[in-house]
């Protein structure tokens, strides 16, 4: 099978004729989810594609430089923020949004720098858990920051936020070309999924570029990275910094969307959920992380089916659908986890790995996330 | 592939197939008649899990019961027997949820939406709405923006934080006659609003604000502020937050051989508090909007009916029941379901409900918005007075 | 003078708590370095139980001390935890003993969800208080006030932390378990189970949890399928504070954490001149637990991180 596979992989045409298809897929998407499923599933799609964004980030700092980051959620508020308090009633600003896209993610880097610099020297659970309390700091301060001075207006959030556009163009209204309409939760999916594309295409440049393989060194061993005139500091800082800057970009992306947010949306578990994305999905492989990204934002909306599903099987509803929903999300994590333990699509290093030997595995894990060593 | 592998997909596909096929039947039931009976669905959006789920499910209880006795009564609309079915929805009080639940209901082409519960949930969904045309009333949310966006579907049943505050503000200096006041809030939307609100009544009163501290909704242990406040001297203690942290902080309080009085709001103002404070719970004051269930007609009988099927009242099913209750009514005026039809009959609607008499300003608040104020004793909370709200309180 | 001993009290009690809770976390770290974040769910699961034990008693009007019915329960709840224990360990983490650690980090991640979620199965969406069993009394000490729950919580967590670290350092169990920990094959060649070894860590940690669990409803007076989140992850930052993995360390870091929170709340508007309330109470405790890892990369009792050369 994977013969054939690699046989198909390098015909062009057959190739070129995917991504084709492929194009066509993602294009018509949300009108077949719109026809079949309603537009709440588009709504969906759209958050899938936030999400997709996200992850891509979070697998910058810790599928290709190893670090382990659960506070990755303050760079999605911070962009968050930005875009919220440039452009809203709040403090009377309203900048263009070819503006508010680079300042929110410039300044989403400048806190993954912060962030980055106290911790350089720890490891694995220890990094987790500095992160942890790094997001946790961002959220409180952003849920306080109402006085003496009102910056963040506090737990009741920002609210009229403009919804994204250019110049004239508004993406929160419908619009109508060649006779089909686009409703604005169909625009802003198709202006997500090129920003989605564009990081897509950064972060696979970056996997075979030299700050790329500098990171795989890192993640690797860092001692050895060091000793091959790698600069370690500035390489972690730049990943960290590339990380936010993807969340930033998420986060504004999603003020202007929503057009209200509030500290609530970016609480820990909304980190916890983007890390779960990329180890389930196939940590460090771009395929991986997206499958994962999708999965673990559609599987609990699909599960709010289950209602259905037990007078489809029992005839009748046996226990509340609300009730299971989380459960069935929580064993599907482990299920997962325990059948496919290096994610749904393993990158290929990892693939391999996992061929070879358990113990080099191990041995390779422990110099990764050891804080011993 | 190997085998468990490809049985865990199938299973996943199996999920999605479903779910599809559920979709699908979806569509065509919009308000579709069947057999001489129109359904007219209804939504209902709570936290049904995570932290909240209980005050969620209390919400989904108290629309129920009320859908289901207009079931049971027969309801002709437009000259067609209608029967009512309630979609419940979980938003988790994750205002990105409440956002793809909002639009699936939408999908689903109900009449009208009962929630959310939160007003960061709320908020956001509220857009969604208006767009749509579908009216929406909470039956709990309070933060002030949610009626001054302008959005002509919302609605709520429920007083905002200005109009309780004020009251709570004020009954606090003159009537309970405290100068000195400490204030805690739990930095939830709810909470603070409150709070802040209240901080301004007591100043405005000529009170004085001695002390002003935070906790989290998490949180149980509140010894730490409990005890800064104590070196200030309070004599009393408003808490802008819910029951399951001012149950243990009044515990705490009194553990501390702190004599002042407690005072909290709505989210104090429930059973769950007088079980979860026992003994401490004495002397507790709360402000719950609207007039006192019992006193009021069908009161009664609501909270027998209720409390027969789903056990203790939580907090906002009365007002869940109210606002399914609000809605029925508009539909009846207009002799229709349709939205567009009985969307304009919500502002003319006059009924007296289980928590008080319903009617909307021209934002959507409720008008009036009489507060009553109770106090615990001998375990049960016993009514002190009914304040009407100030109406320049609710302008503004 | 007298707030600032009420303060110190407040953050021992705390402070105490949050150290037995630690001490789950760090022993399962200490041998399978594997962030267990199910535990805060045991811990929750321990006061449910103890509770569903105590209110079948109470129930039944059943004319019987207090106390006992209080221990009772809390035997109950151990019995079910140290089963449960054993159960997450042998279903979630066995598998992945091989396998990467984050792949582990996300069934626990996972397991801790559905813990939660079957608890709000079992026991409902309620609130659910703990009954008035225990007679409690107030002392004054130095014009601040202590009842006897507060030091029975404090006596009861130094004995169990005791007995902890003599079990480990003076029995021959406690030796296979640093052994493991050590070097987990060499162990295995030296004629120690490995298997079972494990198993009786996360035995011995559930039990723990679940006196905590007991413990922390009975002094707040009410429990619900939610509360081992925020109390897991205070414990988890305890424990790294201390130096996860060190047994004294999750205590040591317990204790810090709870007197930090405790003056942190206190002290933090005097400290800032009112700029910052008791809202930043968790932001303080986080800054000193970056601080303490800053100087201290691996905690303040942990091992140094030796630089490979």
């Amino acid at each position: 099978m994977i013969e054939r596979w690699q046989k198909w992989r390098h015909d062009r045409r057959a190739v070129w004729a995917t991504y084709i298809a492929l194009a066509v897929l993602l294009a018509a998407l949300p009108f077949l989810t719109g026809e079949v499923l309603g537009r709440g599933w588009v709504r969906i799609l759209d958050f899938t594609l936030l999400y997709v964004m996200l992850a891509l980030g979070l697998n910058i700092v810790v599928g290709y430089a190893g670090l382990l980051d659960l506070g990755y959620i303050a760079f999605y508020a911070v962009g968050a923020y930005v875009y919220a308090l440039l452009a809203s009633p709040h403090f009377g600003l309203h900048l263009p949004f070819w503006a508010l896209l680079p300042i929110g993610a410039g300044i989403a880097a400048v806190f993954g720098i912060l962030l980055g610099a106290p911790t350089l020297r720890l490891r694995g659970d220890y990094l987790a858990i500095v992160t942890l309390g790094f997001g946790e700091i961002i959220r409180i301060f952003l849920n306080n920051l109402n006085a003496p001075v009102n910056i963040t207006n506090g737990p009741q959030g920002v609210n009229l936020i403009d919804p994204i556009a250019f110049g004239g163009f508004s993406f929160s209204q419908t619009h109508t070309l060649f006779g089909l309409s686009f409703p604005g939760i169909y625009t802003y999916y198709y202006l997500f999924l090129a920003l989605a594309l564009l990081i897509i295409f950064v972060s696979l440049r970056l996997q075979n570029s030299r700050i790329g393989r500098a990171w795989v060194a890192i993640r690797e061993d860092e001692v050895a990275a060091e000793a091959m005139g790698i600069n370690t500091r500035n390489i972690k800082l730049l990943a960290f910094a590339m990380g936010a800057s993807f969340a930033g970009i998420s986060g504004g992306l999603f003020a202007g969307f929503q057009g209200f947010i509030s500290p609530e949306s970016f609480n820990l578990f909304e980190s916890i959920i983007v890390l779960c994305m990329i180890v389930l999905g196939g940590m460090g492989n771009i395929a991986g992380v997206i499958l994962g990204a999708v999965l673990l934002t559609i599987f609990p909306e699909a599960l709010r089916y289950i209602g259905e599903l037990q007078n489809y099987l029992f005839g009748r509803i046996l226990a509340d659908p609300a009730d299971l929903r989380m459960l069935i999300f929580g064993l599907a994590l482990v299920l997962i986890m325990i059948f496919r333990p290096a994610g749904l699509l393993p990158s290929v290093r990892r693939r391999q790995e996992f061929g070879s030997d358990a113990s080099v595995l191990a041995q390779e894990q422990a110099s990764l996330y050891d804080a011993r060593r | 592939m190997s085998g468990p592998r490809m049985t865990h997909w199938t299973v996943w596909a199996f999920i999605l197939a479903l779910g599809l096929n559920a979709c699908g039947k979806k569509e065509e039931t919009a308000t579709g008649a069947t057999a001489g009976e129109t359904t007219v669905k209804i939504g209902q959006v709570s936290p049904l899990t995570g932290p909240q789920a209980h005050l969620g499910k209390d919400n989904d209880n108290g629309a129920r019961l009320a859908l289901d006795e207009v079931n049971a009564a027969g309801v002709t609309l437009g000259g067609r027997k209608v029967k009512f079915v309630l979609v419940s929805e979980d938003d988790m009080a994750d205002p990105r949820t409440a956002t793809i639940v909002a639009q699936k209901l939408v999908d689903q082409r109900v009449a009208g939406v009962l929630g959310h519960l939160n007003s960061g949930t709320s908020i956001p969904a509220s857009k969604i709405y208006f767009d749509a045309g579908i009216p929406q009333i909470s039956p709990s949310a309070t933060a002030i923006a949610y009626t001054a966006q302008g959005f002509k579907t919302a609605f709520r049943v429920m007083t905002n934080d200005r109009q309780q505050g004020k009251v709570l503000g004020e009954f606090a200096v003159k009537q309970l006659g405290a100068k000195r006041i400490a204030i805690i809030d739990d930095r939830t939307a709810y909470g603070q609003g409150l709070a802040d609100e209240v901080e301004k009544a007591v100043k405005a009163s000529g009170g004085e604000v001695i002390a002003r501290e935070f906790t989290t909704d998490r949180s149980t242990d509140f010894l730490a502020i409990l005890t800064s406040i104590k070196a200030k001297k309070p004599e009393l203690l408003f808490y802008g937050g819910m029951d399951a942290q001012g149950a243990p902080m009044v515990k705490q309080l009194r553990s501390l051989g702190i004599q002042a009085k407690f005072l909290g709001g709505d989210g104090v103002q429930t059973s769950e508090f007088l079980k979860l404070a026992g003994a401490a719970a004495g002397d507790v004051t709360a402000s719950s909007p609207g007039l006192p269930i019992d006193s009021m007609p069908g009161g009664p009988e609501f909270r027998k009916k209720f409390t027969d099927r789903y056990g203790a009242i939580q907090t906002y099913a009365p007002y869940a029941y109210d606002a399914a209750m609000t809605m029925v009514a508009a539909m009846k005026m207009a002799d229709s379901p349709e939205p567009a039809r009985y969307l304009p009959m919500l502002p003319r609607v006059e009924r007296a409900g289980v928590t008080g008499q319903i009617s909307f300003d021209e934002r959507g608040d409720i008008r009036g918005g009489a507060i009553t104020m109770y106090r615990v004793r001998n375990g049960k909370w016993e009514v002190l007075e009914t304040v009407m709200g100030d109406a320049a309180a609710d302008k503004k | 003078m007298d707030i600032l001993t009420q303060q110190l009290i407040n953050g021992l009690v705390l402070g105490s708590i949050y150290a037995l809770v630690a001490l789950g976390y760090t022993m399962v770290y200490g041998i399978l370095e594997l962030i267990n974040f199910a535990h805060g769910e045991v811990t929750m699961f321990g006061a449910m139980i103890s509770l569903a034990v105590i209110g079948a008693f109470t129930a039944n009007g059943a004319e019987v001390n207090g106390l006992v019915i209080v221990a009772i329960g809390l035997l109950a709840a151990i019995a079910v935890c140290v089963a449960l224990g054993f159960l997450i360990e042998r279903v979630a983490y066995r598998p992945l003993r091989r396998a990467p650690r984050l792949a582990a980090l996300i069934t626990a991640i996972g397991m801790s969800i559905v813990l939660q979620n079957l608890a709000m199965l079992i026991w409902g969406k309620q609130y659910i208080s703990f009954p008035p069993l225990l007679p409690l009394t107030s002392f004054e000490v130095g014009g601040a006030v202590i009842t006897n729950l507060q030091i029975f919580i404090v006596t009861l967590s130094c004995l169990l932390m005791a007995g902890l670290l003599l079990l480990i350092k003076r029995t021959r169990l406690g030796r296979a378990m640093r052994a493991t920990a050590q070097a987990q094959d060499i162990a295995g060649l030296m004629g120690i189970n490995i298997n079972t070894i494990i198993s009786l860590t996360f035995m011995i940690g559930a039990a723990l949890a679940a006196i905590a669990g007991v413990m922390v409803s009975a002094y707040y007076g009410l429990a619900h399928y939610h509360m081992g989140f925020m109390l897991g992850l205070k414990a988890f930052t305890a424990a790294v504070l201390g130096g996860i993995g060190n047994v004294a360390g999750a205590m040591l870091g317990g204790l810090l954490l709870g007197l930090i929170e405790s003056l942190g709340a206190g002290y933090i508007g005097t400290l800032t001149g009112g700029f910052l309330g008791s809202h930043y109470q968790d932001v303080f405790a986080f800054f000193v637990l970056i601080l303490v890892l800053v100087f201290r990369p691996s905690g303040l009792l942990g091992e140094r991180v030796v630089e490979r050369a």
